[in-house]
């Protein structure tokens, strides 16, 4: 999976997220079919003080980058598709001190809005702790903010 | 894992202390968020913080930092509002981006349009400039601890 050209291309788009480096945001696998993240797990990032239990905010910043993500497994070319909105159901509260896995995938494309899912977990993907859907708008070819001179410039074609 | 306390989190919604409140959130010292107190609403602010940023060339705050703010915010404020110490569990959260949060400083605003005895449902609005032009607006549904007995400790 490692070979896969969106691989290379997903993880340098990560890296030029300054948010996502502080939070140590890592792609741990991508493909056609969608893209996982890892979020590791810092005190910093703790929301109850009380359990130790990670803030929703990392998890939400965790599925908003990995469903905006996706879209490069589907995009011929790289293209700016800023979030049009999503939705998080919180299915249990994560464990603390364990990473969260990301998965996100685009299950419909149009010309101008792209629909992905995913869902976030810790041991088991069959049982997730947050199921989430986002919409994605295309901006087009002619507004690569990212390429010009960016960090996807490099290599835009494949 | 830290040495903050049940009755520390007590005393600060008691005493409505929101800075001591915050201190006591790990990931809202992350992202820097503030509260003051406007006549009996609460305004929560997050100051423009190159740690936030998600696009690099705009450049604009990640819309998660955005939606963990809002999140925080209604949490925060129901915590106020109920005055009760259980912090407040989140069921589900959704969000319509609106404008690119730019790279300076964010506001929010809640309200809580219903309380039930388990859950309450509360709408967030972020702006940045002018709150008639807000950059996201959010709405989230938390499971609200039923009232504690009265604990004499």
């Amino acid at each position: 999976m490692a070979e896969d050209p969106v691989f290379e291309r997903a993880t340098r788009f990560l890296s030029a997220l300054r948010h996502c480096q502080v939070l140590g945001l890592k792609l741990h696998s991508a493909s056609q079919d969608g893209l996982t993240l890892v979020l590791p797990f810092s005190p910093r990032i703790v929301g109850n003080p009380l359990s130790g239990v990670l803030h929703g905010g990392a998890l939400t910043s965790l599925m908003d980058t990995a469903c905006g993500m996706s879209t490069l497994c589907v995009l011929p070319e790289f293209e700016v598709c800023p979030t049009l909105d999503l939705r998080i159901d919180y299915m249990h509260a994560a464990e603390p001190n364990k990473d969260v896995y990301g998965f996100a995938q685009c299950y419909r494309v149009t010309p101008d809005v792209i629909f992905t899912r995913g869902f976030a977990y810790q041991d088991d993907p069959a049982q997730p702790i947050a199921h989430v859907v986002g919409t994605f708008m295309r901006l087009g070819q002619h507004a690569r903010g990212l390429t010009k001179g960016g960090p996807m410039a490099a290599r835009s074609t494949p | 894992m830290t040495d903050i306390t049940r009755e520390y989190l007590r005393q600060a919604c008691e005493q409505g202390d929101l800075a001591r409140l915050l201190a006591a959130i790990p990931y809202a010292q992350l992202i820097g968020a503030e509260c003051t107190r406007q006549g009996d609403d609460l305004i929560f602010r997050l100051p423009a913080n190159r740690d936030n940023i998600g696009n690099p060339l705009l450049p604009a705050i990640h819309g998660g930092v955005i939606a963990g703010f809002m999140e925080l915010a209604a949490a925060v404020y129901l915590l106020i509002a109920t005055r009760t110490p259980g912090v407040p569990k989140i069921i589900d959260f959704s969000l319509d981006y609106l404008r690119a949060g730019q790279f300076r400083d964010t506001y929010a605003r809640c309200q809580v349009w219903r309380q039930g005895r388990r859950v309450a449902n509360v709408a967030i609005t972020a702006w940045q400039d002018v709150e008639a032009e807000p950059i996201a607006t959010a709405r989230a549904h938390f499971k609200i601890q039923e009232p504690a007995k009265p604990d004499h400790s």
